[in-house]
């Protein structure tokens, strides 16, 4: 068994534009490993390409080139050509579950779906397996025949998840699994993810634009920018040993409370200028057009990852040899 | 805190409860159910209801030819001395088989083509279907029942397989564009990802979703799909002599008018009634519908 539950290598998914040979870099060149069993967050401005990482890995786009190995295996192609097998092991958690789960289905019908599909039920078996996925969710049995309208965004996101491990995934891609809902049932729904990846070790590509999230979470931390990976760090490194000036700008953006917060964030590096285009990216290093620390072959060369300490690697010139 | 245990049977009863509690709010639409029950109620027990039922069917009174409307004929009688109100009361038995009839044959095909061809846009088989979808809604239904009846024999059968023909067409479009957007909703992907079989992602997680504009679409066309078989019948391509059709009656009362103008004037209102309350009755479904949503 390789180590690596994931492996993605090269990795390009570009979607044409109504000009021809113009197209939209979603995501450039991205290789990304997952360890069994590790939980990697995936951070990035809004525009960055996390979501299409995460949509192409579940074969809802089919890449423009590049690799992407499951357990060893090629799953770089779209959903119908994937063996079953796969479809079992690799699910995803959606961002907005008002449009995740089919207003016409009940609990029921939404969850005994992935069992009956993979054959994981006998027939009479079927609700009492379901019930026991509301249980892992902390749901009770009362919502089997409930409609999504019914219940709360925190509730919906519970039936999501609770739909994603009715098969016993490997592998499960969690797609800013709480920003569309309130703060209050945040800390449930993060909770609930924590203990089921501690009771059950499947590995988790998470991903979200909030970084203060990963620091309780994650096991190691990329960073992404404008369709590319500028960082990997093992979380603890990642948050208090950031190279990447890209890292250190997000850092010194989460806001804080007091004073002593203050002193454990990098120095503040004011953010200036948006994300460019996808359509444009910048020659050299994308990242030189907000940089404050760029130098001269910024602007020429892109830089390639320097592994910096173990599982620690970085895109910047700033680190490279000469 | 009630113990609660919420079976599937009270879930569907409370929807069907407030379905109906926001259809009861329009008087309009209560209107048009009634009549809509009332027409057939008519149709069904006509010959129970109706004062003169042998009236119906080759029956000649010259004696009585043309009374107005008075207390033995309510509705006056025609050139053959029969009784108007009888012979409108069957009448709505034709009228309805039309539109029920062609309603029948024409939204499950309709549907299902349009389930097809929308979960294959995109693809050629999406692009070939619609294409010969447009080609059949270029045919006008009154033409197409004057060359189907001109080839086989004018009959009711006959005008509404010609009515089909047309209609059809109207509700693979209306599936069709809404499959296109509803088959890239998350849920829909949802299914696909875990690996669902066709069937299931058209007719259990697509297809319900279409419901309500079909639902408000079928009650609307009946009207439609009746008043085109009144126009069918009214140039003699709907149900033929002795059988009444209102269609028919009108056209023939038409030579009579203005001095014996019930001969005409009261199957043309009973059309309009009926196509009324079919119209009101549809755009209470559409509202209920439609709020049920939000």
């Amino acid at each position: 068994m390789p180590e690596n539950i994931l492996l993605i290598n090269k990795l390009k998914k570009y979607f044409p534009t109504t000009e021809r040979d113009r197209y939209v870099k979603a995501v450039d060149n991205v290789d990304l490993a997952l360890k069994r069993g590790e939980i990697l967050g995936v951070v990035g401005e809004s525009g960055s390409g996390k979501s299409t990482i995460a949509y192409t890995v579940m074969g809802m786009y089919s890449p423009t080139s590049g690799q992407i190995l499951f357990e060893g295996q090629d799953i770089s192609c779209e959903t119908s050509r994937r063996p079953m097998p796969v479809k079992k092991d690799l699910q995803i958690v959606f961002q907005d579950p008002g449009t995740s789960l089919n207003p016409q289905r009940n609990i029921l019908q939404i969850l005994e779906l992935p069992l009956k599909v993979h054959r994981l039920a006998d027939p009479d078996n079927t609700i009492r397996k379901v019930i026991e996925l509301l249980e892992m969710v902390e749901l009770s049995e009362e919502y089997l025949y409930k409609y999504p309208r019914a219940l709360g965004g925190g509730e919906r996101q519970l039936v999501a998840i609770a739909r994603a491990m009715a098969t016993g995934p490997k592998l499960m891609i969690l797609d800013e699994p709480t920003s569309a809902l309130d703060v209050s049932v945040q800390a449930k729904i993060v909770n609930t993810l924590i203990r089921l990846q501690s009771e059950l070790g499947m590995s988790c590509l998470f991903i979200t634009h909030d970084l203060s999230l990963m620091r309780n979470l994650a096991h190691r931390v990329a960073i992404m920018y404008l369709g590319k990976i500028m960082e990997v760090a093992p979380t603890q490194d990642f948050f208090e040993r950031p190279l990447h000036p890209y890292t250190q700008m997000l850092l010194s953006s989460i806001p804080v409370i007091s004073k002593e917060e203050e002193t454990l964030k990098p120095d503040r590096i004011t953010a200036h200028g948006e994300i460019p285009s996808p359509v444009d990216i910048p020659p050299g290093c994308r990242f030189h057009t907000r940089c404050t620390l760029a130098k001269d072959i910024c602007f020429t060369q892109e830089p390639d990852a320097i592994q910096i300490g173990p599982n620690h690697s970085v895109s910047c010139h700033l680190f490279s040899e000469d | 805190m009630e113990a609660s245990t919420v079976s599937l049977k009270e879930a569907r009863r409370e929807g069907m409860r407030r379905s109906w509690y926001r259809f009861s709010r329009s008087n309009v639409a209560i209107v048009g159910l009634v009549g809509v029950l009332l027409t057939i109620v008519l149709a069904i027990f006509a010959p129970l209801i109706a004062p003169y039922p042998q009236h119906a069917s080759a029956f000649v009174d010259y004696e009585n030819a043309m009374v107005p409307p008075s207390r033995a004929y309510l509705l006056g009688s025609d050139p053959s001395g029969r009784d108007i109100l009888s012979r409108i009361i069957f009448a709505t038995r034709g009228a309805l088989k039309m539109g029920i009839g062609v309603l029948a044959a024409v939204v499950p095909l309709g549907v299902v083509v349009g389930l097809i061809a929308g979960y294959h846009s995109g693809s050629a088989i999406g692009v070939i279907i619609m294409r010969i979808t447009d080609i059949f809604l270029a045919v006008p239904p009154l033409l197409l029942a004057l060359a189907v009846s001109a080839v086989l024999k004018p009959n009711l059968f006959n005008a509404m397989m010609a009515v089909s023909i047309s209609w059809w067409p109207w509700y693979t479009r209306l599936v069709y564009s809404m499959v296109c957007s509803i088959k890239n909703e998350f849920y829909t992907q949802a299914a696909e990802l875990t690996g669902a079989s066709k069937s299931h992602i058209m007719f259990r997680e697509i297809l319900p979703n279409c419901l309500p504009p079909i639902l408000t679409k079928m009650t609307l066309d009946i009207g439609f799909v009746i008043l085109l078989g009144a126009s069918l019948s009214f140039v003699g391509l709907g149900e033929q002599p002795p059988t009444p059709a209102l269609g028919t009656m009108v056209a023939d009362g038409a030579k009579y008018m203005p001095q014996q103008w019930w001969v005409a004037v009261f199957p043309g209102l009973a059309i309009m009634f009926i196509v009324l309350c079919f119209n009101l009755l549809g755009d209470g479904v559409r509202d209920t519908l439609s709020t049920e949503e939000v």
